[in-house]
């Protein structure tokens, strides 16, 4: 029996060019002018797990992100790894969604889609990391999920034992489709687009979808929809009264540790 | 004005425990808890425990004024569609202001589903917690790092009750325990089905502490390559009995694994001692030791941010400066 699964993916600054994300003094708004974007890093895994359980069972690998014009480009990455479709919610009115609004636009998108059986998201990401929304997502679609997946084992086509990471160890835990499943980085090495991949993308369609034509109700998703909102931003300092020893290494050490002993560290 | 509902405000922190003993995490956020109700001008904190009703009494101890128990029947917090049906219930009844969860693995998930299914906000990853007056309302402001930690956000929830977060971890430290009064109030849990099936809870043994709970962490980073890696960092850990971590270059750089790593996307610290080898302090690093009691940081660039986030800092050549450390402090360390 084919497996239609839904990815969701969300385009992130490029890890390296994090503090180059400074505050607008005037706006008060981030600027990430300039800063690269990409498939956030644990997104890619979940989509490579789809691709293995489409291989496997046949069915489509659709891939869903909500984001900005420029997001569309996560999405060519997506079909350049051999994603079958991909849809992209593009709206003013999702904009400014903190993660229960960005769980609505995404339910919004998926209950317009035909048929899937599933879903799966990257456990958390690298810019805002709240590990929140695969969880909401699930609880807005009325479906069973399991975050901290380490590793997927089809029982039978229609019922998954999961390795869930907890602190102390793991759990295994059975789900029935159709469900929300969020993995971790560990569970697979994700692929890299190749040439052919790249070239087939660009016969694939990406949709663009608006808040309209999911039917979205505009008082659930972007900044109207967000119960959470910024208060206020400021660039992080953490900044001590520290004092940087001088003197030859050996004094230095030596004035260190007598520091640590005034202190009763030592 | 007060927020109040039947004459009281209330904070809530949900409770985790394992094996007869109450997480360290739900510990400190009984402590924040009791702050945030003092900076509301009054009111409760209330703990909701489920199972474990011989722990109930060390919570009151820490901070609550009631402990809504759930334990008939009792089942496991790794049922998380069950806390979150339990949480659900209990809000609706009892209507807080203001519910604290860890930020743990189960914590997370059960959060996550109480915010959707209530429709409210939930503020994940708190670094601090306050009481702010704003547009004359006393309202949880809550701040983050974002953005790979490089920007504190201050997060509100204006509209929607109640208004929730996370914290991870090592964030807050528990005060001691107090002999205190409060209420102990069984909860009855409505009977439903889990749409998961836990087969098997499986424990690793772990060998060395806990990185949240150790009392002095050496953190490698980066610089580390000019000594060829990790050996100096697990020596000098010997030396102070402490934990090994590693900054997220050392991590890529395969030094050491990716749960021993320190930062925004890592584990949260707040050890006694904190000592930085190779470590240059980018923001994502910092937020995850802001809490250390004392930093003390060795590397070989004097303009590094971490010569600013730490309390004492030795600018050299690690080749130098890592055998005299280790021999001094192995001197004094073998002489007490």
């Amino acid at each position: 029996m084919p497996c239609d699964i839904v990815v969701c993916v969300k385009q992130v600054p490029h890890p390296d060019y994090l503090n180059k994300i400074s505050i607008d003094p005037t706006g008060g708004t981030i600027e990430r002018e300039g800063v690269p974007a990409l498939i956030n890093p644990g997104d890619r895994n979940a989509l490579e797990e789809a691709l293995g359980i489409r291989d496997r069972f046949s069915g489509r690998v659709i891939v869903l992100t909500m984001g900005p014009p420029q997001a569309r480009k996560a999405l060519e990455e997506a079909l350049a790894m051999d994603a079958d479709d991909a849809i992209h919610l593009c709206d003013r009115a999702f904009a400014g969604a903190d993660t229960l609004a960005t769980a609505q636009a995404l339910a919004y998108g998926i209950r317009k889609l035909e048929h899937f059986d599933l879903i799966l998201c990257g456990n958390t990401t690298i810019d805002s990391g709240t590990g929140q929304v695969a969880v909401q997502l699930a609880e807005l679609l009325d479906l069973p999920s399991i975050i901290d997946a380490e590793e997927l084992t089809f029982e039978d086509e229609r019922s998954l034992l999961v390795k869930r990471i907890w602190e102390r160890g793991y759990i295994k835990v059975r789900i029935k489709l159709p469900a929300v499943i969020a993995v971790t980085a560990k569970i697979n090495q994700p692929r890299l687009p190749t040439v052919l991949g790249i070239m087939a993308a660009t016969q694939k369609e990406i949709k663009n979808w608006t808040a309209a034509d999911t039917g979205a109700d505009t008082g659930r998703v972007g900044l109207d929809g967000s119960p959470t909102q910024f208060f206020e931003m400021s660039e992080f300092h953490a900044k001590r009264q520290g004092e940087i020893l001088q003197g030859s290494p050996e004094e230095a050490v030596t004035l260190a540790i007598d520091k640590l002993v005034e202190r009763e560290i030592l | 004005m007060n927020p109040k509902v039947n004459g009281e405000s209330q904070v809530w922190v949900w409770v985790e425990h394992h094996q007869q003993e109450l997480a360290k995490v739900s510990l400190g956020l009984l402590g924040k808890a009791r702050e945030l109700c003092q900076q509301l001008g009054g009111g409760e904190v209330a703990s909701v425990l489920v199972g474990a009703e011989e722990l109930a009494a060390e919570l009151i101890d820490h901070g609550s004024d009631k402990v809504y128990l759930a334990n008939n029947p009792p089942f496991p917090l790794f049922e998380t569609e069950l806390c979150t049906h339990l949480m659900t219930g209990l809000i609706q009844s009892h209507q807080p202001e203001i519910i604290l969860w860890g930020a743990t693995s189960l914590g997370r998930e059960t959060a996550s589903r109480v915010a959707a299914k209530l429709g409210t906000g939930l503020t994940a990853h708190c670094i601090d917690l306050c009481i702010e007056e704003i547009n004359g309302k006393h309202q949880l402001v809550a701040t983050v790092a974002g953005w790979g930690g490089n920007l504190t956000l201050k997060i509100i929830c204006p509209q929607r009750r109640p208004q929730m977060a996370t914290v991870k971890p090592g964030i807050l430290s528990p005060s001691p325990r107090e002999k205190r009064n409060g209420e102990v109030i069984p909860v009855k849990v409505e009977d439903k089905t889990p749409r998961t099936d836990i087969v098997e809870v499986v424990e690793e043994q772990k060998k060395a502490k806990s990185l949240e709970e150790a009392e002095v962490v050496v953190v490698g980073g980066w610089g580390l390559n000019s000594v060829g890696g990790f050996q100096a960092v697990g020596e000098l850990a010997q030396i102070l009995k402490g934990s090994v971590a590693g900054t997220r270059p050392a991590v890529d750089a395969g030094w050491i694994p990716a749960e021993r790593m320190v930062g925004q996307s890592g584990k949260t610290v707040a050890p006694q001692l904190l000592v930085t080898l190779g470590v240059s302090g980018a923001a994502q690093f910092a937020t995850g030791v802001l809490n250390s009691k004392l930093i003390l940081a060795v590397d070989k660039d004097p303009h590094a941010p971490i010569f600013e986030m730490a309390d004492v800092g030795i600018v050299g050549d690690l080749q130098e400066v890592l055998p005299l450390l280790i021999d001094k402090l192995r001197a004094i360390k073998g002489n007490t």
